[in-house]
């Protein structure tokens, strides 16, 4: 396992990228950007339309910056001061498309065979047959992408990207629309190929589930821009961006305003807009009269049917249950205390509470589970 | 039978020509950024809204004595242009190209860029890419722009009559062969004339549907064809 922020080795992988770029009908996009990646998995984290492929496009070579620089190893790929601007032929550098790209016409044999051009074939054919079997996927050399499962062809995408020996690897949600077991059977495959080679990797995703199983390094990105770097428990428990804390699965964002700052005991209060409706929160960077966004979890809130006493929470909000849907295993109450929230239950609370719409509900709320967002 | 065999020498000709040229020149209509593109694009697809005779007068002018292409010709080969088979080639390449390019840039067009990507990537150059990933997954565009060159030649008139003339065993085409016929009132002759043309148009547009069915099963996709352009 890597430490957070990786070890600075030679096979790291340094980008610092300015692209700006001209949108029909709206305010240019801008992708300003710089990143480290050590060797070992690290995963970009963001909303869709955040720059995330555009910033591995740049990597890869198949996009060019206005200016910038991209190293990796010691060998500079891009430097826009010094003119340096490999073709992504010569970069080495490998890159897994959310749709995979295998050539349709070719086996999975050829296809992994495409990148080997030029070797002895005693000296491919190893190679091949080492990462056939490295992902799992010998038995299916003969047959083409459109006979194997998504699974399969996820691996085989793999192999032939990894088959050239890379020194850094770009994934672009290659693992989407896979099922959580089949995408860690894959990922582990993935991981035992690297302990060996310690290439840096860029794993791309916009869900939550995908860096909470990858889990080691994380990247998030808004808008163009760098907003979090860190283990997945810093940037996606206390999110510090509204619209990182939409993609993290904060159903609760609600704004207000600070009343007062309480320093020595590290909380602020903030009255939630448009409503009498006042929670501690812990203490930011705000001063009293400052608007401010809180975050907080559908999970991380109790709900009592009665006021409750001699609780540590201490926010506890009182309100009336306005809507109960049932989700598979999941209840979604709305209750509405001024402003609403969200809270989840189980159906087996929703049962022993004998919850309805309509009845009165207490909300409890830790401090700590109170996240400070910036916009 | 003289004419026939002639029309079928220069439909062969005229599609090997187009096949050769039309490649390149399709590739670079298909991935090129150029501003002026569409200018080039235009005089491609201008056959296809010209009269025969309009395309057939300006190419006999410039094969005249005095046109560049004839005096060209004259100085390197020792006779002109016009009234020759060399000339009816030349002039059935410039009437066939839309039918061979347009084919060829919508089948480029329509392979998946990712896959050009992937394949870049994977270190190809671009000549690798289009040998192995742009003309692989363009074969039906391919069948159908020789084929339709090839059938386009066969059934020509009035070019062939502006430039080639009616030179029997030189220029005498089948079509004109046929409007011979007719002018001489020897209905049977141009009736026999007409149904080998009829015969060879059906032969050939059966195998083009019959290749698009099965290139198209085998690589999921299908042929292009002007009557049903993708």
């Amino acid at each position: 396992m890597d430490t957070v922020g990786g070890e600075l080795n030679a096979s790291m992988l340094a980008a610092r990228v300015h692209l700006q770029r001209a949108r029909a009908g709206s305010i240019p996009f801008l992708l300003d950007v710089s990143i480290q990646v050590p060797a070992g998995i690290t995963i970009l984290f963001g909303p869709s339309g955040a720059g995330k492929s555009t910033l591995l496009d740049c990597i890869a070579g198949l996009a060019r910056p206005d200016a910038g620089r991209i190293v990796a190893g010691e060998e500079a790929l891009f430097d826009s001061q010094a003119g340096v601007n490999c073709p992504p032929q010569a970069r080495r550098i490998a890159y897994v498309f959310q749709t995979l790209a295998l050539f349709p016409h070719m086996s999975a044999e050829e296809n992994v065979y495409y990148g080997l051009d030029g070797m002895p074939p005693r000296e491919r054919a190893a190679r091949v047959d080492e990462i056939l079997k490295a992902f799992r996927v010998e038995k299916l050399r003969a047959r083409k992408p459109a006979e194997i499962s998504g699974g399969e062809r996820q691996r085989i995408a793999l192999a032939r990207s990894l088959v050239t020996q890379p020194r850094v690897l770009l994934l672009d949600e290659p693992l989407s629309g896979l099922d959580a077991e089949l995408k860690a059977a894959i990922v582990d495959d993935l991981r035992a190929w690297n302990t060996a080679r310690r290439i840096p990797i860029l794993y791309v995703t916009h869900t939550r589930e995908e860096v909470d199983a990858l889990g080691e390094r994380v990247i998030a990105m808004d808008r163009g821009r760098v907003i979090s770097t860190g283990t997945p428990m810093e940037v996606l428990e206390a999110p510090r961006h509204k619209r990182l804390a939409q993609a993290a699965g904060f159903e609760n964002l609600l704004s207000g305003t600070v009343v007062d700052l309480r320093e020595a005991d590290g909380v602020m209060r903030v009255r939630l807009n448009e409503s009498h409706c006042e929670i501690e929160v812990p203490l930011g960077y705000a001063a009293a009269g400052d608007r401010v966004h809180v975050a907080i979890r559908a999970g991380d809130i109790l709900l009592a049917t009665s006021q409750p006493h001699d609780l540590s929470a201490r926010n506890i909000i009182e309100g009336k249950i306005v809507a109960l849907e049932t989700r598979g295993t999941l209840v979604r109450a709305r209750v509405n205390c001024g402003v609403e929230f969200i809270v989840h239950l189980t159906p087996g609370a929703v049962r022993s509470l004998d919850l309805a719409e309509g009845f009165r509900a207490w909300l409890v709320l830790k401090t700590h589970s109170c996240h400070l967002v910036e916009e | 039978m003289d004419a026939l065999l002639l029309s079928l020498r220069l439909a062969l000709c005229v599609s090997a020509i187009l096949l050769a040229g039309g490649l390149p020149l399709a590739y670079w209509l298909a991935y090129s950024n150029w501003r002026g593109k569409f200018l080039l694009e235009a005089v491609v697809a201008l056959p296809l809204v010209l009269p025969p005779t309009v395309l057939g007068f300006y190419v006999l002018v410039a094969m005249g004595p005095h046109g560049p292409l004839g005096k060209f010709w004259q100085t390197f080969f020792g006779h002109g242009l016009a009234f020759t088979f060399e000339g009816l080639v030349l002039a059935s390449v410039l009437y066939s190209l839309p039918f061979a390019v347009q084919p060829l840039i919508a089948s480029f067009e329509s392979v998946d860029r990712k896959l050009l990507d992937a394949s870049a990537v994977l270190g190809a150059g671009s000549l690798k890419t289009f040998w192995r990933v742009i003309l692989p997954l363009s074969i039906p565009g391919i069948v159908t722009a020789v084929v339709l060159s090839f059938a386009h030649t066969m059934g020509e008139f009035g070019v062939v009559l502006m430039v080639g003339g009616n030179l029997a065993g030189v220029t005498r085409t089948v079509s004109i062969d046929i409007y011979d016929h007719v002018q001489s009132l020897e209905y049977a002759d141009a009736n026999r004339m007409a149904l080998v043309l009829l015969a060879i148009s059906f032969a050939v547009l059966s195998f083009v549907y019959a290749v698009n069915r099965q290139v198209g099963r085998q690589i999921g996709r299908r042929l292009w064809t002007p009557w049903a352009a993708n």
